[in-house]
C-alpha cells in the first residue's frame, strides 16, 4: 500500500508494559497512517486489550520501556483526559455504568472538552441537543437513552451503540475499538459496523481489536495483525483474517512469519 | 452534680400541654443516666460531642417570626405551603393552612399525648436518650391533621439560633386515603443544636412522601427522632439527607401496625472534617404482608465518621414480609471511618429479608471511563459523586433541589 501521501498518526516502538507487575506487552511495534483501518486479532491473553488501554493511558498499566508517538508527540507523558482531547478514542469492550450521571450531560461535557481542544466554541444544553440528535441517527439509537444514567441498564448492544455515539461526537483522529463486536447479534453488529464505516475519514484512522472475522466482513481492514505473547507476530492483508478463521491460531504459531507493511 | 443533673435542674418546671411528657423525659434521664459507650446503640457515638448539646441554653425567647423569603432560604414553590417551626410555634393562623389541612385541637393532642405517654412508660428501658432530651425540654407541639388527595405540599423549615438548643415537636395525622408531600428542612447556625421529634400516623391507604433535609454548618448539632405508625395499605416514603453537622443522629422508627403496608427508606449522609453523622433506623412489622425497601448511603471524607445501624424486626405474626436493606458507602479518605451494621430480628419463617453492605472507594474504572472521554480527573470525581448522591436526593419531594443541595454537599470535597 502506498503511504507516501499519508500522515503518520500513531507510532509504537518496542513497547513493554506491565499490569500488576506482570509483563503483558513485550516489545510491540506498530505504525498507523491516516486513512488506514488496522485490525488486531489474537487469542485471549495475547495482550490486545492491554494495548488499547495503554494507548488510552489506563493507570492500572505501567509502561516499562518503549515509546508511543502520536502525531510526533510523546503520548506517554500525557494524562488519559489529555490523550482524549488531542483525538484518541477508546471504545470499551465493557462500557462502564455510572449510576446517577445523566448520559446526555456526560456526552455534552465530553464533547465540549474535545471542542475546546480543537479551538471550537463549547455547546450549551440546547445547542448540544441538536448536535446529538444528528449523531443518534448514525447508530440508530433511541433518544430515550440520552435521559438515562450512563450505560446503566443498557443491553450489550445499546452500550456499544453508545460507544460509537461518543466516537461520532468526539471526532477522534484515531479510534481504538476494543472488541466492539462482542455481545452483539448480527443485526446490532451490522448497525454498529455501518456507524463505524460512516465515521471513517481519509484524515483519521481506526484500530479494531477483535477475536472474530465476522466484524471484518462489515469493516474492511487495510492491515490485519496477529498478537501473541505480548507482541505482533504476523502482519498481513485482510486475507490473513480469513486464513486464521479457517486454520486457527495454532496454524499461525507453527508458521511464524512477520510481514512488514510496505512503506 | 453530673452535667445531666445540672442541665435538668436548670429547666423551667413542667407546665402546659406537655407537662406530663416533660416530667417523664426528665425522670427517664435521671433514672437511665446519660448514655455511655457501654450501651450498644451509643457504642460508636462521640459522647463528648453529644454532651456539648447540654451546655447550650434552651431557645425559649419568642423571636420575631422570620420572613418566608429569608434571603438564605429557598423560595417556596407554587404547589406548597411553608410553616416555620420554632420552639415557640404552638399555633398557626387557620387562614395560613390550605383546605384539607387543619390544626389538631387541644383535646385531640391531649388524647394522643396520653397514648404516647403510656407507650413510653411501657417501653422505658428501650427509650433513647435523644427522645428523653426532647421530651424533657420541649414546651410546644404543632399538631396537624390532613384529609384528602390533592393537598398542596407542606414544607416545614426549622431554623436554629446560634448557641442555643431548639427543641421542637410535631404530630402529623394523615386520615384514610390521604396523600401528602412533606419536606422538613433543618438548618444549623454556629454552634446551635436541634432536638426534634415528629410522630406520624398514617391511617389506612394513606400515602406520605416525606423528605428530611438536614443541612448544618460549622459546629451545629442535630438530634432527630421520627416515629411513624402505619396502618394497613398505607405507603410511607422517607428520604433523608444529613450533611454539615458536628454531630447528627437521626432515629427513624417505623411500625407497620397490622402489616400490609409499604415502607421505603432512602438515606444519604455526607461527612467532612471531624463530623459524626449517624442513622439508627428501626422498622417493625406487627402484621403480615408488609414490605420494606431501604437504601442507606454514606460518603465519608477527611477525618469524619459515618454510622448506620438498621434494625428490622419481623415477629412470628409478620408472615410473608418482604424486606430488603442495602447500605452503600464511599470512603474518600484514609482517615475517615464508616461503621455500618444491619440487624435483622426474624422470628417468622415465611419471609424474604435481604440485606447487604458495601464500603468502597471511588471506582477506578468509572474514573478512567470519564477521563478517557476528555473529562478531567477532578470533574470526573465530581460527576461520579453527584451521581452517587442524586440517586437519593432525587427522591425528595416538593422540588427540594431549590435548596441547592448538591452544591452544599459537594462544596468541601476536593
Amino acid at each position: 500500500m502506498n503511504r507516501r501521501d499519508k500522515k503518520l498518526i500513531l507510532k509504537i516502538v518496542d513497547l513493554h508494559a506491565n499490569a500488576e507487575e506482570q509483563p503483558i506487552l513485550k516489545g510491540l511495534n506498530l505504525e498507523i497512517y491516516s486513512g488506514e483501518i488496522h485490525a488486531i486479532m489474537g487469542r485471549n491473553g495475547s495482550g490486545k486489550s492491554t494495548l488499547s488501554k495503554v494507548i488510552a493511558g489506563h493507570p492500572a498499566y505501567t509502561v516499562t520501556s518503549g515509546r508511543i508517538i502520536f502525531e510526533g508527540d510523546n503520548l506517554l507523558k500525557q494524562e488519559p483526559e489529555e490523550r482524549a482531547r488531542i483525538g484518541i478514542f477508546l471504545g470499551f469492550q465493557y462500557p462502564i455504568e455510572i449510576p446517577g450521571v445523566s448520559n446526555v450531560e456526560f456526552l455534552r461535557v465530553a464533547t465540549n472538552s474535545r471542542r475546546k481542544a480543537l479551538g471550537q466554541e463549547e455547546l450549551d444544553t440546547f445547542e448540544f441537543e441538536d448536535v446529538v440528535k444528528e449523531s443518534l441517527d448514525i447508530v440508530q439509537m433511541d433518544p430515550a437513552f440520552l435521559e438515562r444514567s450512563v450505560n446503566e441498564g443498557f443491553s450489550g448492544g445499546e452500550k456499544k451503540r453508545n460507544e460509537i455515539l461518543q466516537m461520532a461526537l468526539l471526532k477522534p483522529k484515531i479510534a481504538i475499538l476494543d472488541e466492539t463486536d462482542s455481545g452483539l447479534d448480527i443485526d446490532a453488529l451490522r448497525i454498529v459496523a455501518q456507524g463505524i464505516n460512516k465515521l471513517t475519514h481519509p484524515n483519521t484512522a481506526t484500530l479494531l481489536i477483535t477475536h472474530y472475522q465476522r466484524l471484518l466482513n462489515e469493516i474492511t481492514p487495510d492491515f490485519v495483525h496477529v498478537m501473541s505473547g505480548g507482541k505482533i507476530v504476523r502482519t498481513g492483508s485482510k486475507e490473513l483474517a480469513l486464513e486464521l478463521e479457517q486454520s486457527g491460531y495454532d496454524w499461525l504459531e507453527n508458521n511464524p512469519k512477520i510481514e512488514e507493511p510496505s512503506k | 452534680m453530673t452535667q445531666c443533673n445540672q442541665w435538668l435542674s436548670e429547666l423551667a418546671s413542667p407546665e402546659g400541654l406537655l407537662a406530663d411528657i416533660q416530667q417523664f423525659g426528665r425522670e427517664s434521664l435521671l433514672t437511665n443516666g446519660w448514655p455511655t459507650q457501654k450501651l450498644e446503640s451509643w457504642r460508636l457515638t462521640d459522647i463528648n460531642k453529644f454532651s456539648k448539646i447540654l451546655k447550650l441554653p434552651l431557645n425559649t425567647i419568642h423571636t420575631k417570626r422570620r420572613d418566608n423569603n429569608d434571603k438564605d432560604w429557598a423560595s417556596i414553590p407554587n404547589n406548597a405551603i411553608r410553616i416555620i417551626l420554632e420552639p415557640n410555634t404552638n399555633s398557626l393562623n387557620s387562614n395560613e393552612l390550605p383546605t384539607g389541612v387543619e390544626q389538631l385541637t387541644q383535646e385531640e393532642i391531649e388524647k394522643h399525648l396520653n397514648v404516647q405517654l403510656q407507650e413510653k412508660k411501657a417501653n422505658q428501658k428501650k427509650s433513647s436518650a435523644s427522645i428523653a432530651i426532647n421530651d424533657a425540654s420541649t414546651s410546644n407541639i404543632l399538631g396537624l391533621k390532613v384529609v384528602g388527595q390533592k393537598i398542596p405540599g407542606i414544607e416545614i423549615v426549622m431554623p436554629a439560633k446560634n448557641h442555643t438548643l431548639s427543641s421542637t415537636k410535631m404530630l402529623l395525622i394523615l386520615e384514610e386515603n390521604t396523600k401528602l408531600d412533606l419536606l422538613q428542612v433543618a438548618i444549623g447556625e454556629g454552634d446551635s443544636a436541634h432536638s426534634h421529634s415528629l410522630e406520624i400516623h398514617l391511617e389506612k391507604e394513606a400515602e406520605l412522601n416525606h423528605g428530611f433535609l438536614a443541612l448544618g454548618g460549622g459546629e451545629a448539632s442535630c438530634l432527630t427522632n421520627i416515629c411513624v405508625k402505619q396502618k394497613e395499605f398505607s405507603q410511607y416514603y422517607f428520604t433523608s439527607i444529613q450533611h454539615g453537622w458536628s454531630i447528627s443522629r437521626l432515629e427513624p422508627e417505623i411500625i407497620q401496625l397490622r402489616g400490609n403496608g409499604n415502607t421505603t427508606l432512602n438515606g444519604l449522609q455526607l461527612t467532612n472534617n471531624h463530623e459524626q453523622i449517624a442513622t439508627h433506623s428501626y422498622v417493625r412489622f406487627e402484621g403480615p404482608n408488609g414490605s420494606l425497601n431501604q437504601l442507606q448511603k454514606a460518603v465519608a471524607n477527611q477525618n469524619s465518621h459515618s454510622i448506620f445501624n438498621g434494625i428490622i424486626s419481623v415477629p412470628q405474626i409478620a408472615q410473608k414480609t418482604d424486606a430488603s436493606q442495602l447500605s452503600r458507602n464511599l470512603l474518600l479518605s484514609k482517615r475517615a471511618r464508616i461503621d455500618t451494621k444491619p440487624e435483622l430480628e426474624i422470628i417468622a419463617d415465611d419471609v424474604r429479608c435481604a440485606h447487604g453492605a458495601t464500603i468502597t472507594q471511588l471506582q477506578e474504572d468509572e474514573l478512567f471511563y470519564l477521563r478517557s472521554r476528555g473529562i478531567s480527573a477532578k470533574q470526573a470525581n465530581s460527576l461520579i459523586l453527584q451521581g452517587y448522591c442524586r440517586e437519593i436526593i432525587d427522591n425528595l419531594p416538593i422540588s427540594a433541589n431549590r435548596w441547592d443541595i448538591l452544591n452544599q454537599l459537594l462544596s468541601n470535597i476536593k
